[in-house]
């Protein structure tokens, strides 16, 4: 069985927006996010509300940078991790756009752009999607871990649910007119997607998610690099969601022991978000928002800008369920790929 | 991946430990920062002519609600992340553990979202402390009955 979806005409990315909160603005990529809200609130109330509020700011720029007005998008891929997927359903309702609730945990954007893409070239009638994720670490803390203001120590493997949203608009035309890439910008373009297959590591520990998810992003790019017959050197970038510190150092163990050594080619976005030395977040960043804001905010414009040709970016996610934890389960991890590319 | 067992027991060997000795030292130190607040509190309330059994009582319930005032403010859990057990096992780890739920639910209303979620924290501490106070009740009770 053949896993990589290879597009004849492959679907162009003309516009991408992020939003996060002060934390992520304090951030080394803080000054690239399109927005950021001073008091994580985004001029709401609660924290669920907030979530759905920067989600929509997102996709609201990454519209207003290509000049294109919401009732353009024919389909709307996103998801979040509050339950139910509120966040989404709640931000994005009055944008009145046909829309396709996801949900793969923090892989959710990488699996958004790939359904996107089948969606594109497979349906004539989809001529502008947009996928965006999003996770606010106040509604995740509280719905997955402990109250806000509890005192407790986190351990070293613990990780910092990111306060953040990225928005990309995807469409089938070739040449697209508007961009919201400015003068002299090229659209990134989806060549491939490989859908990732569930892999549990036997974690138990919901404070070691790197762990839980490193299987499952070494599944899914063995599977590409061998069906592919394609090296990580023939990439300039393999980027991976939010395996953090501890994540991304067992990638590359489990890499090399098939014989595939990631080395400087691996960038994990959950050792982005962050500065290690003067944010206290252990690990690294995890959550939706994490590959979904940097890749909108920064590599996708590094792309277009064309610093980078040819990148992998593998959304990695841990389909964790708090009350399943407590009954004696694992957690199951799951990395969806998309192979990006400008021409 | 090979093995589930052994990627189990690479993971477990791999992850960092929590810096023990560190913990240790700052529990040891702003939990006894903390204690020693509540011995001068009991010095003033006795100073001020209150009888000792009062005393102590106001000194408990000046230091949870100090504790409360702290997690209102934002800054308890920042103290907590560096005292662990110093800032938890005191009195003001209890009220902390009633606060922080009482003000996450707050937006859910103060019946279904206060009233019937306040205690997802400290609910097993009270569940347990009670059926321990009980137990412990029955036991004085039948020593009694039986020795004296």
């Amino acid at each position: 069985m053949k896993r990589i979806h290879r597009f004849q005409r492959p679907p162009r990315i003309l516009s991408a927006a992020a939003a996060g909160g002060k934390e992520e603005r304090r951030g080394p990529h803080g000054e690239e996010f399109d927005f950021c809200s001073p008091n994580d609130l985004f001029g709401v109330q609660t924290w669920e509300m907030a979530e759905g509020e920067m989600a929509r700011a997102s996709l609201s720029f990454a519209l207003k940078k290509a000049g294109i007005r919401a009732e353009e998008i024919s389909l709307l891929f996103a998801g979040d991790l509050q339950n139910q997927c509120v966040a989404s359903s709640e931000g994005l309702c009055s944008v009145g756009a046909p829309f396709v609730g996801v949900f793969g945990a923090c892989s959710t954007m990488a699996e958004g752009l790939a359904l996107a893409s089948l969606a594109i070239s497979g349906s004539s009638q989809v001529s502008l999607a947009a996928v965006l994720t999003s996770s606010h670490n106040c509604a995740a803390e509280r719905q997955f871990r402990t109250p806000l203001e509890y005192g407790s120590q986190r351990t070293p493997t613990a990780q910092w649910t990111a306060t953040a949203a990225g928005s990309v608009l995807l469409t089938g035309e070739e040449n697209p007119k508007k961009t919201g890439w400015g003068p002299g910008g090229r659209c990134p373009q989806i060549s491939e997607v490989v859908f990732g297959k569930m892999v549990n590591g036997g974690i138990t520990d919901a404070a070691n998610m790197g762990a839980a998810m490193a299987p499952s992003a070494a599944d899914t790019l063995l599977t590409y690099f061998r069906e592919s017959g394609r090296t990580p050197a023939d990439f300039e970038l393999i980027l991976t969601g939010d395996l953090g510190k501890e994540g991304s150092a067992l990638l590359s163990l489990l890499m090399a022991r098939e014989g595939f050594y990631l080395q400087e080619k691996h960038v994990d976005c959950g050792m982005l978000l962050y500065d290690p030395e003067k944010q206290d977040v252990h690990c690294g960043a995890s959550g939706c928002g994490c590959i979904a804001s940097l890749l909108s905010c920064h590599f996708l414009p590094r792309m277009a800008r064309g610093e980078l040709h040819n990148i992998l970016a593998v959304g990695t996610g841990a389909l964790m369920n708090p009350s399943l934890i407590q009954q004696g389960g694992s957690i199951t991890g799951i990395a969806h790929l998309v192979h990006l590319e400008v021409r | 991946m090979q093995n589930k067992q052994e990627y189990l027991a690479l993971t477990e060997k791999r992850a960092a430990r929590s810096p023990v000795l560190r913990d240790c030292f700052f529990a040891f130190v702003i939990g006894g920062l903390i204690c020693l607040a509540g011995q001068g509190l009991r010095s003033l309330y006795l100073a001020l002519g209150i009888e000792e059994r009062p005393a102590m009582t106001l000194v408990t319930v000046t230091l949870i609600f100090l504790a409360a005032l702290f997690t209102g403010l934002g800054l308890f859990d920042d103290l907590a992340r560096i005292a662990g057990a110093g800032t938890l096992v005191p009195v003001t780890g209890f009220s902390n553990a009633v606060v922080s739920p009482a003000l996450d639910t707050k937006s859910e209303g103060m019946i279904l979202g206060v009233g019937s979620k306040i205690f997802t924290v400290a609910g097993p501490v009270l569940l347990f402390g009670t059926l321990a106070g009980a137990l412990y009740g029955v036991l004085y009770y039948l020593y009694g009955v039986i020795f004296v």
